[in-house]
């Protein structure tokens, strides 16, 4: 089980965003993914390595090219934290309408009174 | 229904908005009184908070507690750095996990917009986990067709 906090440190990286980025359009090579960027084979590499040990990407060889996909999982994991998060300051922002109703339809009582 | 948003300032600030149909005395509030705490800042529907310890004033404390009914929960502890009334509010904020998350530093500010109030809340997250948790939102171009999902969460499509 990788740790949320893993996944969110990978992508904490612009240079592994866009590594993210152009793997959600499919499955790429290595050198695929070093193109567009003015980095080294061995420097994507490592940044690769971050990204599986977060558990957002995966590679496997294919004679002697090696292809990396996103692992939907991970993904998911992460995507989950942050809807949660959202969630539950919609529900309380919402219920805080409520009780300012409340609040408001007391104000004006006392004002009446 | 007001629209909720989370969006990111520079690399170190997180910001909520939301406007409430409230003054800002109001607003403001509803979120220093317990007794008015309890009664939205609950989370997920069937979550209940259990401890609501809101002491208001320069130092004080804050202590809340969550608990979703099923022997699950946590709890959060913080204390005021700053008060002012009805306009801003200053303090630290941590989350038991149960092991503790870095402190989050907030200012909360209520200004009057028309006959309602905008709350903003800058979070400052000295930690690039929790950073790069919201950073996620700025994912670049590509993620947008297949994360639309995220953003819509993030930016508060839904709401």
């Amino acid at each position: 089980m990788h740790s949320l906090d893993t996944a969110f440190f990978a992508i904490s990286d612009p240079t592994r965003r866009a590594i993210l980025a152009r793997l959600t359009s499919g499955e790429a090579t290595v050198m695929e993914l070093a193109e567009p960027f003015s980095m080294s084979q061995p420097a994507i590499s490592r940044h690769l390595k971050v990204l599986e040990g977060a558990g957002l990407i995966e590679r496997r060889a294919e004679g002697t090219k090696r292809h990396c996909r996103l692992q939907k999982r991970g993904i998911e994991a992460m995507e989950q934290w942050l809807e949660m998060m959202h969630e539950a300051m919609s529900r309380n922002y919402n219920r805080l309408d409520g009780v300012l109703a409340t609040l408001q339809r007391e104000t004006r009582k006392g004002r009446q009174r | 229904m007001s629209k909720l948003t989370i969006t990111t300032e520079g690399d170190r600030f997180v910001v909520v908005k939301r406007r409430f149909a409230a003054t800002p005395e109001q607003v403001y509030r509803a979120h220093t009184e317990a007794a008015l705490i309890k009664q939205w800042m609950l989370g997920p529907e069937g979550w209940t908070m259990p401890v609501c310890i809101n002491e208001a004033r320069p130092g004080g404390k804050i202590r809340y507690a969550w608990d979703n009914g099923k022997g699950g929960g946590f709890s959060l502890t913080g204390e005021f750095l700053e008060l002012v009334p009805f306009s801003r509010i200053v303090h630290v904020e941590r989350m038991h996990l149960p092991d503790p998350t870095p402190d989050n530093h907030i200012v909360t500010t209520f200004t009057a917009d028309g006959d309602g109030t905008q709350m903003t809340m800058r979070m400052t997250l000295p930690n690039e986990e929790v950073r790069a948790a919201i950073l996620a939102s700025g994912m670049e171009q590509g993620m947008e067709t297949s994360y639309a999902r995220l953003e819509s969460t993030l930016f508060g499509a839904r709401s």
